[in-house]
């Protein structure tokens, strides 16, 4: 059995260690919010946070995450209100969507960690989340949104 | 899936009917049915057989739901369609519901004669039928109030979903006139409003979709959820026309979660609790697979079959004037031979479908499709039940860009869902999508000019060579031997030339192909548009003015063109090391220019910025407009910059974004978007950003090498 939180409640999971956690949050949990691309951790759609560091999900064995808290696109907020989901909505980012999940918990861990990101910042947090729509643009003016928010303590 | 054919194009119902009926609660609801041409139309009308489907349902208790027919992949249908039916109907804005309409005759789309997105028709066909569909409904609920009052209907006013009386003061929702309202008989006549009286269409107004893609809650195909549902992953073989021999399924049926191993027509199917389960259960597998008698083949070998067939005649797409003499009479003659590879849509979502199949009763589908038409046909097939007991849930789309109106992937469900008895999800991993889709055809193409006196182009000619899309999927729409889809883009060409041929050879090959965004003027505006930079450079004129004085009787392209030209600073000094090139293009019914500002850094092209005309007709949502210019832009980037599939020993060469990447945020030029004013009707709006952005940025490399790119994608 190995023990985690998802999205702060704590889970005692039986589930093959060796699985990779995204399966276990989609198929296990019920977490469809986090997607599935590549499978091989170069598109960055399955991006979650384990301990507040953004980690691909397709990758990362149930085991490797034992003890530890993992936060989905479904824990981000309660109601979408978070800096990096309300310049999201702003600037209506999304095309298709599917790779969002992963853009924006890309941009949460990064603006985490840096709250005024300049664009070569962006482009090096950024640059392994693909998106096939081309959403690129918005997604910067975004994160420069969101810090602003943040700043703002808004 | 060359077993299975798609019904061919119903023919359009001459006139349109709207019916009206009650709902349970009291309610209102619209439908607008496209009858089939051998039906009798007055009947249909006054008939009893009204179809339970419709676009707008009025609730007593206020709530307005609209439905949407379009498969929402990323290009706004979710929120365009609503605005169209809303701005008639006058209803409140932001208390509308959207729902995903079923598969149904009653939403076939008029422009295609079947429920399918593409061609970047949504808003262009359903332009006219969603604006009436709102205004009888608005109509209506105006004619309950007037009669529940006693006054004029013409001294009524609709708005914001309250309809008021103007002397009396008197004011009534619409959830209080539903009931009424759906006794009404239909109103035969309507009026739609003029564009200077729109409210909603032509402002940019916040997609519908978007709140849920911010929290995870935009349900996709492959986040179907249902009680006891089953996953499964398919090992098919990877050589074009192989098969299996035989298989042992005991080490991956040892596999815990792993529930069966079955044998479908595209493979050995591994069924699982789970997606991982699946997946260890098809590595566990053991498969022999006949080959078949592909298996040699190779890029290399297809390159000179397209060789050999362009060496034929072509079939002609335009002949006019006489360019084989034109070409022969002239000193200066331009030639060249341009080609483009086959290409993988690579949707960020992998095909995926789920179906539940019960014996001869129903069949239930949740698949991320752009034709549902095309699904409930296939499922029909193969389950022996009639189409309309197909039922079609469309999810969101992640990523269509035409990948998505194929049926392969729910052949394949329906049959494991049969096979089951169980609610499955079929699954397909990236490597599974990249080495089996239907891929943008690889063509080879000669070009011939020459020049009069003035430098101006006295002919032009253009053999193409390459595989079909409709002689596999509506083969009744190849007329006169040509395939549009090989062709446009090329026929279309819209310069003045007195001498003008362009020919196709349909040589069809072992890779399929299909729709792939922009399908033929992708490659063609690329090649004709990289072509006239070499032959204006061979008359010693400016790329830009030679289009110009070409285009004299293109007023739309010549728009675009002038628009982009000026807001790119064509012809002011760049800083060093940096080159602009220019192509246009009319594609679904829109005329798209873009400068691309490009340099060259150790040996790579870097785009820097983009600047991109669009004159798409009236505008529904202008973000949107951008949005898509932006993301057509990008992905037509990604294949000028990148994108190449390669056959070799029968199979493709590429397997995940690894090896067949996507442009990234780090490589993402500046694009502004420029819409032109127009009160022409809507033109499509998904597709036409992408043709004109490889031959832009072609065209800025030649600028800069001297050296025409006559190949994709581009190295240098």
């Amino acid at each position: 059995m190995i023990s985690l939180s998802v999205n702060g409640e704590a889970r005692d999971l039986e589930v093959d260690p060796a699985t990779p956690l995204l399966w276990v949050l989609r198929d296990t949990l019920g977490l469809t919010g986090t997607k599935y691309s590549c499978g091989i951790a170069v598109c960055g759609s399955c991006t979650v946070h384990v301990d507040g560091a953004p980690v691909r999900a397709c990758v990362t064995p149930l085991s490797a995450v034992a003890n530890k808290s993992v936060t989905t696109i479904e824990g981000l907020s309660k109601d979408s209100s978070h800096p990096v989901q309300r310049a999201w909505m702003a600037l209506d980012v999304p095309q298709c969507g599917y790779c969002q999940s992963g853009q924006i918990m890309t941009a949460v861990a990064l603006l985490a960690k840096n709250p005024k990101p300049t664009d070569a910042d962006i482009d090096q947090a950024m640059s392994g989340v693909l998106c096939r729509c081309g959403t690129y643009s918005r997604i910067r003016r975004a994160i420069k949104q969101a810090a602003e928010l943040k700043a703002k303590g808004a | 899936m060359n077993d299975l054919t798609l019904p061919e194009s119903i023919d359009q119902g001459r006139r349109r009917f709207l019916k009206v009926s009650a709902v349970a609660g009291g309610g209102l609801l619209i439908g607008f049915h496209l009858p089939l041409a051998n039906r009798a139309g007055a009947a249909e009308a006054a008939g009893k057989d009204f179809a339970p489907n419709a676009w707008i349902r009025i609730d007593a208790n206020d709530t307005v739901t609209l439905r949407v027919a379009s498969s929402e992949m990323g290009q706004g249908v979710y929120t365009s369609i609503p605005m169209l039916l809303a701005e008639e109907l006058e209803c409140d804005w932001s208390r509308i519901k959207v729902e995903m309409a079923p598969a149904d005759k009653a939403y076939t789309n008029p422009l295609i004669g079947q429920q399918l997105t593409g061609g970047s028709t949504a808003v262009r066909a359903f332009w006219t039928p969603l604006r009436r569909a709102g205004a009888v409904g608005r109509e209506l609920l105006i004619r309950a109030a007037a009669q529940t009052w006693k006054v004029k209907e013409d001294e009524c006013r609709a708005e914001n979903g309250v309809v008021a009386h103007k002397t009396s003061q008197r004011k009534a929702r619409y959830g209080e006139l539903a009931a009424k309202a759906a006794t009404l008989p239909v109103p035969s006549e309507v009026f739609l409003k003029e564009p200077g009286e729109f409210k909603l269409i032509g402002k940019s107004t916040a997609r519908l979709d978007t709140p849920l893609k911010v929290n995870g809650s935009a349900v996709f195909g492959t986040d179907v959820k249902l009680p006891g549902l089953l996953t499964a992953v398919v090992a098919r073989c990877p050589v074009y026309g192989g098969k299996p021999k035989k298989f042992d399924a005991t080490k991956a049926k040892n596999v815990p979660g792993v529930r069966q191993v079955l044998s479908i027509h595209s493979g050995i199917a591994v069924v699982a609790d789970s997606f991982w389960a699946a997946k260890q259960g098809r590595e566990a597998l053991v498969v022999e697979w006949d080959e078949g008698t592909h298996a040699k083949l190779d890029s290399a070998a297809i390159r000179l079959q397209l060789e050999r067939a362009l060496k034929k005649k072509g079939v002609n797409a335009r002949n006019e004037g006489d360019a084989a003499k034109a070409l022969k009479a002239a000193a200066k003659r331009i030639e060249a031979v341009y080609e483009v590879p086959y290409l993988a849509h690579a949707c960020m979502e992998p095909m995926n479908c789920t179906a539940v199949v019960k014996k001869k009763d129903s069949c239930e589908l949740w698949v991320p499709t752009q034709n549902q038409t095309g699904t409930q046909f296939v499922a029909a097939q193969i389950t022996g039940l009639p189409p309309e007991k197909i039922k079609v849930n469309t999810t969101f789309l992640g990523g269509g860009f035409g990948r998505r109106s194929e049926q392969d992937f729910v052949a394949e469900t329906v049959q494991l869902a049969m096979a089951t008895g169980a609610p499955v999800k079929l699954m397909w991993t990236r490597e599974d999508d990249m080495h089996h889709d239907y891929y943008r055809p690889a063509t080879l193409n000669r070009l011939s000019a020459t020049l009069d006196k003035d430098g101006m182009p006295l002919a032009w000619r253009h053999e193409i060579a390459g595989g079909s899309i409709f002689s596999r999927v509506f083969p009744s729409s190849i007329k006169n031997g040509i395939d549009n889809t090989s062709v446009e883009g090329a026929a279309n060409l819209p310069y003045a030339i007195p001498n003008l041929q362009v020919t196709w050879v349909m040589e069809n090959g072992v890779v399929p192909v299909g729709f792939w965004r922009s399908v033929g003027s992708s490659q063609n505006a690329y090649i004709t548009e990289c072509f006239l930079d070499e032959v204006a450079a061979a008359a010693g004129k400016d790329p830009y003015e030679y289009r110009r004085a070409l285009l004299a009787k293109h007023p739309r392209h010549l728009g675009v063109l002038e628009l982009a030209a000026q807001k790119a600073g064509w012809g002011t000094p760049l800083p060093a090391g940096r080159t602009r090139g220019i192509a246009v293009a009319e594609a679904f019914g829109s005329y798209c220019a873009q400068v691309a500002e490009v340099s060259m850094e150790r040996g790579q092209v870097r785009v820097l910025r983009v600047v991109c005309a669009i004159d798409c007709g009236m505008v529904v949502n202008p973000d949107t407009v951008v949005a898509q210019m932006e993301s057509g832009i990008v992905y037509g980037l990604t294949a000028a910059l990148k994108g190449e599939i390669t056959i070799k020993n029968g199979r493709v060469e590429q397997d995940n974004f690894h090896d067949y990447p996507l442009l990234r945020i780090d490589e993402m030029p500046d694009i502004e978007v420029h819409i032109v004013k127009s009160s022409e009707h809507p033109g499509g709006v998904g597709e036409p950003g992408t043709p004109p952005i490889a031959p832009a940025v072609a065209n800025a490399v030649f600028a800069a090498t001297g050296k025409p790119v006559r190949r994709l994608p581009i190295r240098v």
